[in-house]
């Protein structure tokens, strides 16, 4: 017979007090501003001054806003770049690492390191290397390969955008090879045993073993660099500050400048909720997605 | 013959990983080249990868003429303030949830959970007028506190916490400990790992954080490493050199702490499945 627990008055006690040091920090510092964040983006609050409730202007706002659309047209772009092509080479180094070679856990260490640089370190460094008169790489293009005119990089209206992506796959795609190694250290050896008693070539082996065995990590893999993708603006604010013209806008940049730059805290509010709500649509899929896998 | 085709193979493939690792390195050679060389030096053509001579002259800029130093305290203490609250507000709420009993721990659960998917940047607007509202507008406190009672790093504890099992804690009970004790005595010691994992995390954003001292930080002599540099590479594009060596500085304690916690860094990517 189970034996039911019975609540006592001093576990009780000692749970509360265990648990206020943090909760209460966690109640002002985000409870509240999660809820206090909505009411916001009904008013024309400027963060001075009264306040007045404007009902949900804000919002029907945001769609005539050219500069909230483009900005929202880069940052897709930007996440239908950046998720595929750190996919695609996160999934490679951690192939390639999970052969036996000779210094694989120093390259696993050097691949991963980027990861741990913060994103104005990696921009000051990359503006230099990708400058577009005197950098190395464009030297490279000009005096090795003799392209007459090589791309303009940050500086480009139609490069700048791809170059924040460059560098943002070259800084995470480490940090998600690590988690496609995991996935891949969960497949049974058993499997491969059995595509190579059929005869399967190492071609029909990663088609038919691999890449099913391994989508629930690759599933996850894109939720996470998704999520993050639409967060993006360290990088972009360190190196070319939203230009140029407006061709590295993004929605993160919209927010700040519109809070903190026009001091447009409610229409700021605004474009924040739309955030969370793209974010929470993402993470439905996920919960949806994890059941289905779970449950085969 | 299949042998040798798969030797070959595998002789391709670790050139491979070399070119590989050489595209993740040669930012970082570039980077500590750079902040040697002199301003002429620095774009020469072919590059010169080891210079002539290494001049000092980046560092001294970067030490006398504006306050690096000053911003490398700054965010040290930031750092440790923040990592220490963290780890002990982050442990105790961790093991309230994981190991005590008491109406209404679930619900208040949730409503953690629940706001790990809000994105900071939805609600920086709100939290920085909370900031400005408690008077904290230009101060360390104002990152200390939005920075310490982190809903991942409960998370994270609580899981670590939930691995250790109830018997433990119930034998301890019976032996006369209180929950003090078990917390200090028992689950503390038992969730190592877990805490080495939050404060070399922790830590790791803690110092690379940009956007954070960005909105909540105004006189110079406040700023942090990264604000501090990004403010110099805005006023001073075209000293390279300078900017280099900062951010060289900028680096070395995320690379100390790299080799001493590679192993608590790594197994927090378990995690992030479930973060933010």
């Amino acid at each position: 017979m189970k034996k039911k627990y019975r609540l006592n008055r001093k576990e009780c006690l000692a749970g509360y007090l265990f648990l206020i040091p943090n909760f209460v920090g966690f109640l002002i510092f985000t409870g509240i501003p999660v809820v206090m964040g909505f009411f916001i983006s009904l008013t024309d609050y400027t963060g001075f001054g009264s306040m007045n409730f404007v009902g949900f202007s804000n919002y029907t706002k945001m769609f005539h806003d050219s500069d909230f659309l483009i900005a929202l047209k880069n940052n897709l772009f930007y996440s239908l770049t950046s998720v595929p092509l750190t996919i695609l080479f996160a999934l490679l180094l951690a192939l390639m690492l999970n052969r036996k070679m000779y210094g694989g856990s120093i390259f696993q260490t050097i691949y991963f390191f980027p990861n741990l640089t913060s994103m104005v370190a990696v921009g000051c460094v990359w503006l230099q290397l990708f400058d577009s008169k005197k950098g190395p790489i464009n030297q490279f293009l000009t005096n090795v390969i003799g392209m007459e005119n090589p791309p303009k990089w940050f500086w480009g209206v139609s490069t700048a955008l791809f170059t924040v992506v460059i560098v943002v796959v070259w800084k995470q795609a480490g940090y998600y090879m690590v988690m496609f190694m995991g996935g891949l250290k969960n497949i049974p050896g058993h499997l491969y045993e059995a595509a190579k008693i059929d005869g399967a070539g190492p071609w029909q082996t990663f088609w038919n073993v691999t890449w099913p065995m391994l989508s629930p990590t690759t599933f996850m893999v894109t939720i996470l660099t998704f999520i993050a993708s639409f967060q993006v603006f360290d990088i972009i604010n360190v190196t070319t500050e939203g230009g140029p013209g407006r061709s590295t806008e993004v929605l993160v940049m919209r927010i700040y400048k519109e809070a903190f730059k026009y001091g447009r805290m409610g229409y700021g509010s605004a474009i924040g909720y739309f955030l969370f709500l793209i974010i929470f649509i993402i993470t439905l899929i996920q919960w949806r997605g994890q059941k289905k896998w779970v449950a085969e | 013959m299949k042998r040798k085709k798969r030797k070959i193979g595998d002789i391709v493939l670790f050139l491979i990983a070399v070119a590989v690792a050489f595209i993740m390195i040669v930012p970082f050679l570039w980077m500590l080249s750079a902040s040697f060389k002199l301003k002429s030096e620095i774009f020469s053509v072919p590059i010169k990868w080891i210079p002539e001579t290494f001049h000092l002259v980046n560092y001294h800029t970067i030490m006398e003429e504006i306050s690096f130093p000053r911003y490398f305290y700054n965010t040290a203490k930031i750092t440790v303030v923040i990592t220490l609250l963290r780890v002990t507000t982050c442990s105790m709420a961790a093991f309230s949830f994981s190991k005590l009993r008491f109406p209404g721990r679930d619900t208040l659960f949730l409503a953690y959970l629940g706001t790990m998917m809000v994105p900071w940047h939805a609600i920086m607007i709100p939290q920085f007028i909370v900031i400005q509202k408690l008077g904290l507008y230009d101060s360390h406190l104002s990152l200390i506190l939005t920075g310490a009672f982190n809903v991942f790093g409960v998370f994270l504890l609580r899981q670590n916490m939930m691995t250790i099992p109830d018997s433990l804690v119930e034998a301890a009970r019976i032996d006369g400990c209180g929950p003090v004790g078990i917390y200090a005595r028992i689950v503390m010691p038992l969730s190592k790992n877990g805490l080495a994992t939050l404060v070399v995390l922790t830590f790791n954003n803690v110092w690379n954080d940009y956007m954070g001292p960005m909105i909540y930080l105004d006189s110079d002599t406040k700023r942090t490493i990264q604000l501090g540099l990004a403010t110099f590479k805005r006023e001073f594009d075209t000293n390279y050199g300078a900017i280099m060596a900062g951010t060289v500085i900028s680096l070395i304690p995320v690379v100390i702490i790299y080799m001493i916690g590679q192993k608590y860094i790594v197994d927090g990517i378990a995690y992030s499945g479930m973060k933010d």
